[in-house]
């Protein structure tokens, strides 16, 4: 008997529980939703303060979201042994670790990525933004989410089973999602005032080939180390 | 006792932790001649400088310690990577014992920096390139020295760390370069920090024999605290108990 193809398996499985979970599936976006309307209240309702500051507040709620909603990746699976039956599936251990990285880092960003992709128009209006930077944001956070969900699932592999996993995740990767937090919002920024986004887009889509490449490579090493 | 000298003579631990406690004293020493020779040259040989004045001479201390906090950051992510690679439980444990060292420097530089700046920039702080990538380096320290310490089995810890170790290292160029673009594209020219005066011979001497005394300072310290973990981790082990290591 041939072994089930590992990512479509585990991609269809996480997907399938995250359907028959909606209130937690949908609890990043509350987050998100409920993080970016602080700002306002923090700041003052100023229009032209919002405007200004709206691309980092909403990259930077995105960032927290991800970062918020990727700690329990690992974590049930691991505990019911699943996990290690997972990386037993595929060839060696280190191939099906890269499957199931992959697979993860999917599921989580057409659960919690897409769906804040597809919420984010409507807090650009919220915050005054114009239709060509909602048009931007739209476009950096389609590119950029899926970097945080990639980098996010290493930091959830190596915090695994750890004292404070979740708290230890944030320390670890945000210093390594700062590149995509800065050419995300800086591309509404540049459209917002009138420049070309070009350059920040090409450098957020290579950020995404090389998170895409690597971070799987990492996350399957994570696993290895933290099953072992 | 004899003993053929090899590569990996000295990756053993009773002997490294033999060769480390003859060695300390040295390393001391040298950092305390090293950093007193600096010091005063820095003081009293140095001419005071044209535009800064006299502020500019915590020069002496913030790019020697900047200099040293992303050295120690890549040592420690090699370390990290060969113990990881080859097993070397020596290697690991150098690693972990260069992470406070390193973090040490970093806040020094950040610390200095501030100093530095309010006299001659008027402010303890600005988000420029330089300084924001070495608060980020400080973060990397931070949360690999918070990973190998939430780990309680030594060898995971190990592990998991060298990967961090070695992730980080490879997104210091990225993230060092992004911020500076981010930098430049949002606020033209500010204050730069990289437009250093031509230097005179003796400030370039002091500041030379300050990073040299900051590297013995260093050696001292990581051997001393990589004996001390070699006492944790090996206190089961015959030699250590036989006394030999005294």
């Amino acid at each position: 008997m041939t072994p089930p193809p590992v990512f479509s398996t585990v991609l269809g499985r996480d997907l399938r529980l995250a359907a028959r979970r909606r209130v937690d599936a949908l609890l990043p976006l509350a987050f998100f939703a409920v993080a970016v309307s602080l700002f306002p209240l923090g700041v003052g309702p100023e229009p032209n303060t919002l405007r200004q500051i709206s691309p980092g507040v909403l990259w930077v709620c995105a960032l927290l979201a991800a970062m918020l909603s990727v700690t329990q990746l690992y974590a049930t699976d691991q505990a019911d042994g699943s996990l290690e039956q997972m990386l037993l599936a595929g060839g060696s251990a280190f191939s099906a670790g890269i499957a199931v990285a992959l697979a993860k880092a999917v599921s989580h960003w057409l659960v919690t990525g897409l769906p804040l992709v597809l919420i984010a128009p409507l807090f650009g209006v919220m915050f005054d933004l114009s239709g060509r930077s909602i048009a931007a944001l739209c476009a950096s956070l389609a590119l950029g989410t899926p970097i945080l969900s990639l980098l996010g699932n290493v930091g959830a592999a190596l915090t695994l089973g750890v004292r404070n996993g979740s708290v230890l995740l944030i320390l670890l990767i945000v210093p390594l999602c700062i590149p995509a937090l800065i050419f995300g919002s800086g591309a509404i920024s540049a459209v917002e005032s009138g420049s070309s986004a070009r350059g920040h887009f090409s450098l957020l889509g290579a950020l995404f080939i090389a998170t895409g490449l690597l971070a799987p490579l990492a996350t399957a090493a994570a696993l290895r180390i933290a099953i072992e | 006792m004899a003993m053929t000298m090899r590569f990996f003579t000295y990756a053993s631990p009773p002997r490294f932790y033999a060769l480390a406690g003859a060695l300390i004293p040295w390393f001391w020493i040298a950092a305390l001649v090293l950093g007193a020779a600096g010091l005063w040259i820095g003081f009293f040989q140095a001419p005071t400088d044209a535009t800064q004045g006299d502020a500019y001479r915590i020069i002496f201390i913030h790019v020697p310690a900047a200099w040293m906090s992303m050295v120690l950051y890549l040592v420690m992510a090699f370390w990290a990577a060969i113990g990881w690679a080859f097993n070397a439980r020596l290697a690991s444990m150098v690693a972990r014992a260069l992470a406070p060292t390193g973090a040490m420097f970093t806040f020094c530089a950040l610390w200095s920096g501030a100093l530095w700046g309010k006299p001659t920039w008027g402010t303890w702080w600005v988000w420029d390139a330089r300084l924001t990538s070495e608060l980020i380096l400080l973060f990397l320290y931070l949360g690999y020295m918070a990973l190998v310490n939430a780990i309680d089995d030594t060898r995971r810890a190990d592990q998991a760390g060298a990967l961090l170790a070695v992730i980080g290292s490879v997104n210091v160029p990225i993230i060092y370069f992004s911020v500076k673009w981010w930098n430049t594209l949002h606020q033209g020219a500010t204050i730069s920090a990289t437009a250093a005066p031509k230097m005179v011979a003796s400030m370039l001497t002091a500041m030379l024999l300050m990073t040299l005394a900051c590297w013995a300072y260093a050696f001292a310290v990581v051997f001393t605290r990589t004996r001390a973990i070699i006492v944790e981790r090996e206190r089961e082990a015959k030699w250590l108990n036989d006394g030999a290591a005294a």
